[in-house]
């Protein structure tokens, strides 16, 4: 058992428990933290795989960021810790965990199944520099520098929109 | 030296994403839904990197970085719904939405 299957199992295992912490906690503000962490062993994950900047830009736009967003939205409307949620299951959610089995099983037969077995593992050598930030901000601005820019704007129509939504007159 | 086949990575995103999907389907409060589509957003991202370097193409990984923008604009406009419905109904239970439903 190598380096590399221990911390795919310390990060998956991790990043799969605090996802079911966010999904099971009954309040929310553990919810957020609990999503917080998930976001850090995902990190892990993608620096696994490869995507330093992505492993960074995670921890820093993500839990840096929007997880703030979502605790300051959390403190602010301060509705308490108690959801008013009925502990049996109704049709209604006996039906999205059907679902939701369903779509597991497609999804891993369709993990499994969509290359054979030999043409699975990855690559041996990387190109030098595969993931890191010069490599993916000269291809940000080559060849993807229009949605790159249609982020930009993306962005601007987001904080403008976010003022207008929950401003209270005008 | 990477061993561990490409197969593995797509099903612990799948894991996530299933998750994610259940607790935007169960969860009653908004702000916990509104998590559980960035749980399924983030196992989307997990899939795409994992397939950038089984192809050792950086395709993948630009459009993870145009996942978080999307994402953190719609965590912006979302939150922002939420606080005016929170204003309207003093509370964040979906079940109060129902505006639009008669």
């Amino acid at each position: 058992m190598g380096a590399e299957t221990i911390f795919f199992f310390l990060f998956g295992g991790g990043a799969i428990l605090s996802t079911l912490g966010v999904l099971l906690s009954r309040n929310p503000i553990n919810s957020a933290i609990s999503l917080v962490v998930s976001f850090f062993f995902l990190a892990g994950i993608y620096a696994m795989l490869s995507a330093h900047l992505n492993a960074i830009m995670q921890i820093m736009v993500y839990a840096g960021a929007i997880m703030v967003l979502f605790v300051f939205v959390l403190m602010l409307l301060n509705f308490g810790d108690e959801e008013h949620e009925k502990p049996r299951l109704n049709p209604t959610q006996i039906i999205s965990l059907l679902v939701g089995a369903a779509l597991l099983i497609a999804m891993f037969s369709a993990a499994t199944a969509f290359v054979d077995g030999s043409r699975q593992v990855f690559h041996p050598s990387m190109p030098p520099g595969f993931g890191g930030v010069e490599a993916i901000g000269h291809a940000l601005l080559t060849s993807y520098v229009l949605p790159f820019e249609m982020a930009a704007v993306l962005l601007l129509v987001g904080i403008v929109g976010a003022v207008v939504v929950a401003k209270r007159r005008f | 030296m990477l061993s561990l086949p490409l197969s593995w990575y797509l099903m612990l995103s799948a894991t996530l994403f299933v998750m994610g999907a259940l607790g935007l389907l169960l969860r009653r409060n908004a702000i916990v839904a509104f998590m559980c589509v960035e749980v399924m957003l983030n196992a989307v991202n997990l899939t795409f990197i994992a397939f950038s370097k089984y192809h050792q193409d950086y395709t993948g990984q630009v459009f993870v970085f145009m996942v978080i923008a999307v994402a953190a604009a719609e965590a912006g406009i979302g939150l922002a719904m939420i606080v005016n419905m929170f204003r309207h109904k003093h509370s964040v239970q979906v079940d109060e939405a129902t505006l639009l439903r008669h």
